[in-house]
């Protein structure tokens, strides 16, 4: 590490941000990607209470998903409120 | 009132309206992909985010770290020297939102801190490797890394749903866009809300008001959150159409995409106790969601006028902080600063009856881009 640039930050920064910024989009995609087999695609009706399509290990994988990256969101608040 | 109640006054007053340039300004940063999008309507977006930065003023209160430590010799600064650089960073501000250019708000408070501080000790009062190594090199960075993120995010979000039906996708991810632009919408009152308080703080220990090392008080914590957020629900529209609109041609999975992208940069950065341009990470990010998507356009012809604007951004605010200095010392006193203070409305006024002749609203933030809106830049002053 010199005086100018902090690299130990620097690469921290990068690989993290990596995982978080890229990351959590993707794993965002990848639940709405399970959840959309379900949807007739091209149907407006997407609000439509028929579950029949509903595929279990989908609607699973998906609300996984979206429970980490809501973690990741929880995690980032409380970054906020203890540092910064 | 005394005299010296005066100048402190005008000094916090002054404060507080680079506080609220410094809300609309970047407005954008947080939320014109989301207006691009359709995410949210224009003026729930503003509000949306007036509040999270509100209660993002709120979420920390480590005030300790001011904007001018380790930048310059805080014990030659004096409250006439704050209040030249807030004028030098408040031109700069109405300037560059004038002409719709999304530049660093807390480029322009440094460079005019800097600046005044260099008009009123010399050379020897600014810690040059300070401003390098905390400000200069981090800006150079810090899109660079936001843009590499956002593109990879882009370009996997893309590839992952491939087999979703286009009005799913667009759909799932407006939701998920509200949700990081919220995010960065809070990482910014947490950042950008604490820079005027340290401000605020540095004139007051200046003027021996309170205690070197003291912590900023109630009033100043309040009252910044609420300038911020007041200056965010107003919305700088120009800045956030030549964001949202001018840069990329946005679509909602590269709106989430960009935002989690700048909202982890920033986040991780303050963590290191990198206090980072909101405005520099949200541009690169929106590049790169551009770069991250086949065959979108990228119009690197504005993106370079808005770098260009980012490295006039700390000599502009500099001199105008040195000019303002220079003005109000020599007038003199309490009197100097008032004259300035009087020069800077009228300044404010101008740019914002000039800005009344093209107005750029909620009402037409989203209309097609056709390159004319953001002129190139010109110095500060020059359309008052």
């Amino acid at each position: 590490m010199n005086s100018w640039i902090n690299l130990t930050a620097l690469w921290k920064i990068v690989v993290v941000g990596l995982l978080a910024g890229a990351g959590l989009p993707a794993l965002f995609a990848i639940g709405l990607r399970a959840l959309s087999p379900a949807r007739i695609a091209g149907s407006e009706q997407t609000q439509g209470g028929q579950s029949s399509g509903i595929n279990p290990v989908g609607v699973t994988a998906a609300a996984v998903c979206f429970a980490v990256v809501l973690a990741a969101i929880g995690w980032g608040i409380y970054s906020i409120v203890s540092h910064s | 009132m005394s005299s010296n109640d005066l100048l402190m006054t005008l000094v916090v007053v002054t404060a507080l309206s680079f506080d609220f340039t410094n809300g609309f300004h970047d407005t954008g940063n947080a939320m014109a992909t989301s207006i691009a999008t359709g995410a949210l309507p224009p003026r729930i977006a503003v509000a949306l985010s007036g509040v999270l930065n509100l209660v993002g003023a709120f979420l920390s209160f480590s005030v300790a770290a001011t904007i001018a430590s380790g930048l310059v010799q805080s014990h030659l600064v004096t409250p006439t020297v704050v209040f030249a650089g807030l004028v030098g960073g408040i031109l700069w501000n109405l300037a560059t939102w004038f002409f719709g250019i999304p530049s660093s708000s807390s480029h322009a408070l440094i460079g005019g801190v800097i600046g005044s501080t260099l008009a009123a000790a010399g050379g020897h009062a600014v810690l040059w490797h300070g401003v390098v190594s905390k400000v200069i090199l981090p800006a150079v960075l810090s899109p660079v890394i936001a843009g590499m993120i956002a593109a990879l995010g882009t370009y996997m979000v893309y590839r992952l749903t491939q087999s979703v039906a286009d009005g799913v996708r667009s759909r799932g991810f407006r939701i998920g866009q509200i949700g990081s632009a919220s995010m960065v919408s809070l990482a910014h009152g947490t950042n950008d809300a604490q820079k005027t308080m340290g401000v605020i703080t540095l004139a007051l220990i200046a003027n021996g008001s309170l205690a070197a090392g003291h912590k900023a008080p109630a009033w100043v914590i309040v009252s910044c959150a609420l300038a911020i957020s007041l200056g965010t629900y107003v919305g700088g529209w120009r800045v956030i159409r030549a964001l949202g609109k001018g840069l990329v041609q946005i679509e909602s999975p590269q709106g989430m995409a960009a935002e989690s992208a700048s909202a982890a940069t920033i986040l991780l950065s303050s963590n290191f106790g990198y206090s980072l341009s909101t405005t520099h990470v949200a541009t690169g990010s929106i590049l790169g969601s551009g770069v991250g998507k086949r065959g979108a356009e990228v119009r690197w012809g504005v993106a370079g006028r808005m770098a260009t604007a980012w490295v006039l951004t700390l000599p502009a605010a500099g001199v105008g902080g040195a000019l303002a200095y220079e003005a109000a010392h020599g007038i003199g006193g309490t009197a100097g600063v008032a004259v300035i203070f009087v020069a800077l409305v009228a300044c404010a006024l101008g740019f914002y009856l000039n800005s009344r002749r093209t107005p750029v609203t909620a009402g037409n933030v989203n209309d097609e881009w056709t390159g004319s809106v953001v002129p190139t830049p010109t110095p500060v002053g020059a359309a008052a």
